[in-house]
């Protein structure tokens, strides 16, 4: 086991020891992109993506866009300090929107009208750090009991601790808490004796927070405390034998991440000037646990990245119905370009897609003008692009409703049968998701946004488990 | 290699001495009355057949389970029921039958995460990069590649930042090896180390055994199967079944012990020995 510089040794493995440069690339410019971009550091990367972010509003970012912007960045937020647990520690806290709550509510005590007669209002650099460190005790007492709990049982009781906190609001102390009615008038951040009034100052603090997190984090991460919480997640048994103490690493997690969420509810009441119980609830987690998991849970970047993507798919495209159609159409097409083998396969299935559509409305059009009265729902090019090919009659809701489940029926069924099947199931499929899309759905925006984003998680786990920027994890059994 | 004692050195405690150790699990005895010394510097190997108990003698040791009853020192101080994490950081690593390595974390991280307990830096200090974290990291940086040298060109520079599933099973291995030398252990117990090893590598763990007592200053206790191994690494050999130590000395001594030959071939070794 000596080692020698000459010939090769047992061991050794050159195979091993060059496969940085076996790395397969795509073709061309995109190639070459791929490895500029592996080149680029992770603190250089950070910093590119903050000067985009500050950049942002130059190119006319208006009210609207603004105001996603900002729900994304403390999705964000969440998402990252989410990471911290889930993602790093591996302890699955569903209760862990009641830390941003707490933040929120915290927030709001300290500085508005709400307690005795004149209110407090304390300067937001007393006010954020005292909420932050009361959501991070709070984390220590919620993780206390459940130190010993993991997996199914720490998941469960975190759920119910945070639907707790929204019944907590609704119900203690209306006089201070405001009940559902909330907690109004809330003083805005002021930063250096500058009061943050408009969106657009909101949006930067939240860029430079969200950037300022994501360092701490990565410091964090790569430090002796990161290790030990990714060694916890690994195999605590093994952690503990390897000198770390498990269960105080479980809560210093809990507590790290409570912290970051405190953060993310303290800017929240103050751009919102406002905070009511159902803003804690548990859609807003389903957002937050979407965005890590589409991101890359484990990943500091993947777990902004997918929060902002799916914020902004969810928030910002998916509520005008033309923009949800190019999102919808777009990903079908998407879809088939990557999982249809060979071209001619997939030339084919267009092909006939499109023939059925126009004869199948060219039937209906000839039997009553009224079957195809209605029209598609979608505006923009899109709309009169299928004006002739998708068949919606004049009254299409209870059809809509039938073609609803007739499509969910279809979908299992396409998974389920073989190849040549699923060839000829497709254009009928195609045909029935658009009839679907254009009578129903389009008129549904609050339900389709959650189909939306259910279809875009189920799309990812199977083209990439790990999320957009995650690593590739095995499971070790044990 | 038939050294029954090790040097015996007067007024100091022996490494790790079990006095007396019973466990039961409800009315299941996996271990009763057993005693057993490992000296400083010695090599003691642990045989006897599947079910013997002898991994749970590790599990005792290492604070996993607690005794029903007896004793547990270390170096003279009693560790019996202390927690896992408390027993590793006063000087006993271990290593797993089952390989437990933190497997998506890169090869040095594992053996850095192991140094967790010689290090005190607080989080913000790490994340302010302070100087005592910064000095840490360095030793702990420093001491990683010190372990990881230390099975030359097996865990080389370029495999540091591989993760973990990465690595050839024998690799593996190796590397839970190096991972509990990260810990500064005084006492190593090894649970099977030659496991699913080839004849070639199998022969290695027995040179690595004997050179991590030399290069490393450890005493160590391993379980293992393979009686090449045994033989040629043990100072004195403990044969366990069913949770009783049945036999006790060197390598020829034990192995040739009736009762250590009923309990891996079964009654009437005599017999058995006839028929052969």
């Amino acid at each position: 086991m000596s080692v020698d510089s000459q010939g090769p040794q047992v061991g050794t493995d050159e195979w091993v020891a060059r496969q940085g440069q076996r790395r397969e690339y795509l073709p061309s410019w995109l190639g070459r992109a791929q490895q500029a971009g592996e080149r680029i550091g992770w603190w250089p990367k950070l910093a590119i993506a903050c000067l985009a972010g500050l950049a942002l509003p130059l190119f006319g970012l208006g009210g609207f866009q603004l105001q996603v912007g900002i729900d994304a960045l403390v999705i964000a937020l969440l998402a990252v300090g989410l990471n911290v647990v889930v993602g790093w520690a591996g302890l699955l806290d569903l209760g862990f929107i009641a830390f941003f709550g707490v933040g929120a509510y915290g927030f709001a005590l300290l500085s508005s009208p709400q307690i005795g007669s004149a209110g407090i209002h304390l300067p937001t650099w007393l006010s954020v750090p005292i909420v932050m460190i009361a959501a991070a005790l709070l984390g220590l007492a919620v993780g206390l009991p459940s130190r010993r709990l993991i997996g199914d049982y720490l998941a469960i009781v975190t759920l119910f601790l945070g639907e707790a906190f929204v019944e907590f609001t609704n119900n203690v102390a209306p006089s201070v808490l405001g009940g559902p009615n909330g907690i109004t008038t809330i003083d805005p951040i002021s930063i250096f004796g500058y009061q943050l009034t408009t969106n657009a100052s909101y949006y930067y603090l939240l860029v430079i927070v969200v950037v300022a997190v994501m360092a701490v984090l990565r410091l964090l991460e790569t430090s002796r405390t990161g290790r030990a919480w990714r060694a916890v997640r690994e195999d605590p048994l093994a952690a503990a034998a390897m000198t770390i103490p498990v269960n105080r690493v479980r809560l210093s997690a809990f507590a790290c991440g409570a912290m970051v969420a405190a953060l993310a509810g303290a800017i929240y009441a103050a751009q919102q000037t406002s905070v009511f119980p159902t803003d804690f609830d548990t859609p807003i987690l389903i957002l937050i646990y979407a965005g890590l998991i589409l991101g890359g849970s484990g990943s500091i970047a993947g777990a902004v990245t997918g929060a902002l993507v799916v914020m902004v798919i969810y928030d910002g495209l998916l509520r005008s119905s033309t923009e949800a159609g190019y999102l919808f159409y777009g990903l079908i097409l998407l879809t088939l370009l990557v999982k249809l083998r060979p071209w001619r396969r997939l030339a084919l299935v267009l092909a006939a897609t499109v023939a059925l559509g126009f004869a199948a409305h060219a039937i209906a059009a000839a039997i009553s003008a009224s079957a195809v009265a209605g029209g598609p729902q979608s505006g923009g090019w899109i709309g009169d692009a299928l004006r002739y090919w998708v068949v919606v009659p004049a009254n299409a809701q209870t059809l809509g409703n039938w073609g609803f489940v007739v499509l969910i029926c279809l979908l299992i069924t396409l998974v389920q049968v073989s190849s040549r099947w699923r060839t000829i199931l497709l254009p009928p499929t195609l045909c029935l998701a658009s009839f679907v899309w254009e009578t129903r759905l389009v008129t549904e925006p609050a339900i389709t946004r959650q189909l939306m984003i259910g279809a875009i998680l189920i799309v990812m786990m199977n083209a990439r488990p790990q999320g957009l920027l995650g690593q590739r994890r095995v499971e070790t059994a044990t | 290699m038939s050294a029954p004692e090790g040097p015996e050195v007067p007024g100091t405690p022996p490494v790790l001495e079990l006095d007396q150790l019973s466990l039961s699990f409800g009315g299941l005895k996996a271990l009763s009355g057993l005693d057993l010394k490992v000296r400083d510097r010695e090599v003691v190997s642990v045989i006897g057949p599947n079910g013997a108990g002898k991994t749970t003698v590790f599990n005792v040791i290492t604070g996993v389970y607690e005794p029903t009853a007896g004793a547990v020192r270390f170096a003279g101080e009693s560790i019996a029921g202390r927690a896992p994490y408390v027993i590793a950081r006063l000087g006993i690593a271990r290593t797993f039958q089952t390989l437990r390595l933190f497997m998506n974390m890169s090869v040095l991280e594992n053996v850095l995460a192991a140094t967790y307990g010689g290090t005190k830096a607080m989080p913000w200090e790490s994340v302010l990069r302070l100087p005592r974290a910064r000095r840490e990291e360095r030793e702990a940086r420093a001491l990683a590649e010190d372990v990881l040298s230390f099975f030359g060109q097996r865990l080389a520079g370029y495999r540091w930042d591989q993760p973990a599933y990465s690595l050839s099973y024998a690799n593996r291995r190796r590397l839970e090896i190096a991972r509990a030398l990260a810990t500064r252990p005084r006492l190593l117990l090894l649970d099977e180390p030659a496991a699913g090893m080839n004849p070639a590598e199998t022969h290695e763990v027995t040179e690595l055994i004997g050179r991590l007592r030399e290069e490393q200053g450890v005493a160590i206790l391993v379980i293992e199967h393979d009686m090449h191994v045994v033989a040629g690494c043990s100072d004195r050999v403990v044969a366990l079944d069913h949770g009783v130590k049945i036999a006790e000395g060197g390598f020829d001594e034990v192995a040739n012990h009736p009762a250590v030959v009923e309990a891996y071939m079964g009654r009437h070794p005599e017999d058995l020995a006839e028929a052969d």
